[in-house]
């Protein structure tokens, strides 16, 4: 129930992140849409990571090193999730940074006027 | 317990969404999108990913906004140089 | 109105196509095998509490290098679209040359000490806590960020950055090295003694590679803030 519920969240923020990146004409919002879309893809992938009744994967005072096979959740994509966030991070922020070149040479922040990349 | 906070959540999340894609000023949109961050965070510790949570808020919810508003306010910096555009960005 | 139409059929197409996917998902009681075999044999094997860390460092060490790599591209990258761009000068429209708020500096100078000493903190203790390298080096520029705007900070010397960047990098890959040299293979940390879990100078030398990366990840994301914010040149 709880990964389904987390996969529907997931799907759902994907689908929003897609819809205003392909809709919307503000540069900043288009931005905004990826980083929307790059969210649920964390979240998809973290909830395939989860088993039922599962705690996170430290030893510690709670949890002992032979309880983690029984009670531990995946550490794996939560090490894949780790290295996405922060890649995210690196490349919005130089989508921003074109995005303000774009803007100090066209003078316009609606992508109609942006067009010399297309052919 | 988790469950309700887990549809919560989501409904926040969601609403914020939204927000961030159709709220006329870019100031809400960006702190919006902060917002869907943070709250992503939050359901990363309920599924068990403390690691993904920290970093999640740190990164998602403070640097990337702050990012964001940096890109704005150049933007809004170049347009107020320009006589012709009256300090409006269009 | 076309193009909106045919962008809500895209989406509604692609959550149709992907919908096998959502329907074979449900709870599960068990993790995947690989899962059950780091989690079996990965404490008393690498000797370090946080297996997300032993994921992270040594199983997958050599994602994390290209990890790393791709931040420093695309820092670089920040760095030469806006090197090029002018300060701008005080503008008409927009007159807000500000000094920052007296609650902004006090506040900053109670909290810069904690703040960094609380990034360190994760960093040096990735393998005991949740936490670690990518982390810890958030947290240390979130700290320069708060220095910036409370104007404590005005420049920063870009030739400490690049100093410890190349430090930290070069350390990171000559650590890799000594692990081929000396334990099983590139990047592996039982070089030094794996001791007993829970002890800060444990799982041989995963904590030495997470400060390296944390102190890499701290120095490039303070030089991304530093080009990507606006210097006011008073008048």
């Amino acid at each position: 129930m709880m990964t389904q519920l987390l996969t529907i969240l997931a799907f759902v923020l994907m689908a929003l992140g897609v819809w205003g990146l392909m809709s919307r004409r503000h540069l900043i919002r288009i931005i905004i849409g990826f980083s929307l879309l790059d969210t649920g893809v964390h979240l998809l992938l973290v909830a395939f990571g989860y088993r039922s009744e599962g705690t996170a994967p430290i030893i510690g005072s709670g949890l002992g090193a032979e309880e983690l096979v029984s009670r531990a959740v995946d550490p794996i994509p939560s090490a894949l999730v780790l290295t996405a966030i922060v890649i995210g991070l690196a490349v919005t922020a130089l989508m921003l940074s074109f995005a303000v070149r774009m803007y100090a040479r066209n003078r316009s922040i609606y992508i109609e006027k942006n067009k010399e990349l297309k052919w | 317990m988790t469950l309700i906070l887990l549809i919560t959540f989501g409904v926040m999340m969601i609403v914020a969404a939204l927000v961030a894609l159709y709220s006329r000023d870019i100031v809400s949109a960006i702190i919006a999108s902060g917002v869907v961050s943070l709250l992503a965070s939050i359901l990363y510790v309920l599924f068990g990913a403390p690691d993904v949570a920290m970093t999640e808020a740190a990164i998602g919810s403070a640097l990337t906004t702050v990012v964001f508003l940096f890109a704005w306010s150049r933007i809004r910096g170049i347009a107020s140089q320009d006589d012709s555009t009256d300090g409006e960005v269009r | 109105m076309f193009k909106r139409l045919f962008s809500l059929v895209l989406v509604g197409a692609l959550a149709a196509a992907f919908f096998p996917l959502f329907a074979a998902i449900g709870d599960r009681a068990d993790t995947s095998s690989l899962a059950g075999r780091y989690l079996d044999e990965g404490p008393e094997a690498l000797g370090s509490a946080n297996l997300v860390t032993s994921v992270i460092v040594t199983y997958r060490g050599l994602d994390t290098l290209g990890e790393v790599t791709v931040l420093f591209a695309a820092s670089a990258g920040i760095g030469l679209v806006f090197s090029r761009m002018q300060p701008s000068p005080a503008t008409r429209r927009t007159s807000t040359n500000h000094p920052p708020s007296e609650l902004v500096v006090t506040g900053a100078g109670l909290l810069l000490p904690l703040i960094t000493l609380f990034g360190i903190f994760i960093f040096v203790h990735g393998h005991l806590t949740p936490g670690g390298g990518f982390q810890g080096g958030v947290i240390v520029a979130s700290g320069v960020l708060l220095a910036f705007l409370s104007g404590t900070l005005k420049e920063l010397s870009h030739g400490l950055l690049a100093a410890l960047e190349l430090c930290a990098g070069a350390g990171y890959v000559a650590v890799g090295l000594l692990g081929l040299w000396l334990a099983g293979g590139f990047l592996d940390p039982r070089f030094l003694p794996t001791g007993e879990i829970g002890a800060l100078f444990s799982g041989g030398a995963i904590p030495i590679i997470y400060t390296l990366i944390g102190i890499k990840v701290g120095a490039e994301l303070s030089g991304v803030i530093d080009a990507m914010r606006q210097r006011r040149v008073s008048p």
